[in-house]
């Protein structure tokens, strides 16, 4: 197991984002977290990568617990993420961008290496032509490669992907998933928040479902898929109607 | 290292180099009066540099390590008999020291906190050595007039003096440089443009911003111990101006932050400005409200300042003026 959560709880004042989330996650595998809008999945990723200490519970990583460990030391240790919302460094280039990843990442690379892993990023991602502008300018949809040519930079064992496919036109989403694919067979264990069903149902080994912070259902695409917690988490308890008239 | 192939640092390198030992050839005294304020100016607002430019951290405190560095260099040479080197190292160690102990507390704060402690820590340092005997209290120290024979006279004193000067700015310069352009410098900027993406990306914050701030102070330290030995005298009044601070932002957001060349040139612009300004019949009291004006006027228009503006004019130049 490259990654194993255990117990994890996490409460933000009054609220309880993370009730006793257990999962394991093997190496090799694409694992898919869904979940409702507000279900805690950034939280918990969060967790995992040392944002947020949570209040009970551990986070194994590669068999080391890495719980409270600061967020720069997980990803020293070889964890990657990318950002729902996008966090470029805007005034830097694209290029030093992915560089910072190669240089802090988990190979702790000297600058001068850092150009050759961050070149190899980028033409992994295709943003290879745009290496020398300034990040700023780029749109949302290039952005979001970045963010995963950053992650990518640090040459990460396990890589958190928090919706990369959010506001991707369906032909970018062809090319992104085919990406995550090519990076999974490259070796790197994934773990994939998504919106998008038909590609989190497609490109996922696994998938766990979170619903108001507790884990609802866990399982390979098709039995989440009619686990019928996971249809009501979604969109309503089918037999509620039915019932209502029945009364 | 990659700061030797930079045409900006050579550009500054070279500038302050050539301009301050062509003044030790023609041994003018004027000149050499005008070239110390620009070369001490030169070198505040460069170390002033690493913390705003390349870290992102405003600083109103910059005159705490000048001040406290040459205090105490100055009291080595004066109540202990220290020759000036020992002594000007001492100060820049001891303002490096003096950083990373406060480094350690204030900087968890960010943005408008971290600026506004760094000025409380400005005005607990006055008060310090105000009330601190060894340092002379409000009154200061000064320099037994005997203790500049050793270096062949007064006079040869000053030459000596501008001369250390002289290295102390090339040194801060190169180290400018070379942080500019180093993987260190790629973490403080990661730092700057989002402290906690960068965390997530692996840049250790913490170590780094204190890295830097340590790094800032060790040449006000040093300036400023020589500055004192020149005047032959310190007190609290000369040694911890926040106005001096403020000064020396407006150097660095008017040359270009986070690049090399920038505060030099900024320093050069203001202290033409500032001298022309105390010696003109009516602007004489105004200096320090025109201080204010430009840097009210850069921040609204010119942001980047002097050599980011050129920059962004001159696509060409981006290389060249990094």
């Amino acid at each position: 197991m490259i990654l194993q959560v255990q117990q994890v709880t996490k409460r933000f004042g009054g609220l309880q984002a993370l009730t006793e989330v257990n999962f394991d996650l093997a190496e090799g595998q694409i694992l898919g977290l869904i979940g409702p809008n507000g279900a805690g999945k950034t939280t918990l990723f969060n967790v995992v990568n040392g944002v947020y200490t949570p209040e009970v519970g551990r986070v194994i990583f590669r068999g080391k617990d890495i719980t409270g460990w600061p967020p720069y030391r997980v990803a020293q240790s070889g964890l990657a993420r990318t950002h729902q919302v996008v966090r470029p460094l805007n005034e830097l280039t694209v290029r030093e961008n992915v560089m910072v990843g190669a240089c802090f990442g988990r190979e702790g690379h000297s600058l001068a290496s850092s150009t050759h892993v961050a070149d190899d990023a980028l033409t992994r991602v295709g943003l290879t032509d745009r290496a020398h502008q300034i990040t700023g300018s780029l749109n949302v949809a290039q952005k979001k490669r970045l963010e995963l040519a950053r992650a990518l930079s640090a040459r990460p064992y396990l890589l958190l992907l928090d919706e990369v496919l959010a506001g991707l036109n369906p032909a970018e989403i062809a090319l992104m998933i085919e990406t995550i694919r090519r990076i999974r067979d490259g070796g790197v264990t994934i773990l994939m928040i998504e919106h998008v069903m038909q590609a989190v149902m497609n490109v996922s080994d696994r998938v766990l479902v979170l619903d108001y912070g507790i884990l609802i259902a866990e399982g390979s695409p098709q039995d989440v898929a009619n686990n019928p917690r996971v249809i009501e988490a979604y969109l309503g308890d089918p037999q509620l109607a039915q019932r209502l008239l029945a009364e | 290292m990659n700061a030797w192939r930079q045409p900006g640092c050579w550009l500054a390198w070279l500038c302050v180099a050539v301009g301050g030992l062509a003044i030790l050839v023609t041994r003018d005294n004027t000149l050499r009066e005008v070239a110390f304020t620009l070369l001490m100016f030169a070198a505040m607002a460069s170390s002033l540099n690493i913390m705003i430019g390349y870290t992102g951290y405003v600083n109103f405190g910059h005159i705490v390590f000048f001040g406290l560095g040459g205090y105490t260099g100055f009291y080595l040479i004066s109540q202990h008999a220290w020759p000036l080197y020992p002594a000007v190292l001492v100060g820049g160690l001891a303002a490096a020291v003096v950083a990373g102990l406060l480094g350690s507390a204030i900087l968890r704060l960010r943005g408008a906190y971290f600026a506004l402690a760094t000025i409380g820590i400005n005005e607990a340092a006055r008060a310090f050595v105000n009330n601190f005997g060894p340092f002379g209290g409000p009154t200061g120290m000064f320099v037994n007039f005997a203790a500049y024979r050793q270096y062949g006279g007064a006079a040869q004193a000053l030459w000596l003096t501008y001369t250390l000067l002289l290295a102390t700015t090339l040194f801060t310069l190169i180290t400018s440089g070379m942080v500019r352009h180093s993987r260190f410098g790629l973490g403080l900027m990661g730092i700057r443009e989002d402290e906690d993406a960068a965390m997530v990306m692996g840049v250790n914050a913490p170590r780094l911003k204190a890295m830097a701030y340590v790094l800032s102070a060790l040449s006000p330290g040093m300036v400023g111990t020589l500055f004192f030995f020149k005047n032959g005298n310190v007190e609290p009044g000369d040694a911890f101006r926040l106005h001096m601070s403020i000064e020396m932002l407006v150097m660095v957001m008017l040359g270009g932050q986070g690049t090399v060349l920038g505060p030099v040139l900024g320093a050069v612009m203001y202290e033409r400005l500032r001298g022309y300004l105390l010696t003109s019949a009516i602007f004489k009291h105004l200096h320090l409200a025109f201080a204010g004006l430009s840097l009210l006027l850069i921040v609204l228009f010119v942001p980047a300042g002097v050599v980011g503006w050129l920059r962004g004019r001159l696509p060409r130049l981006r290389r060249l003026l990094a």
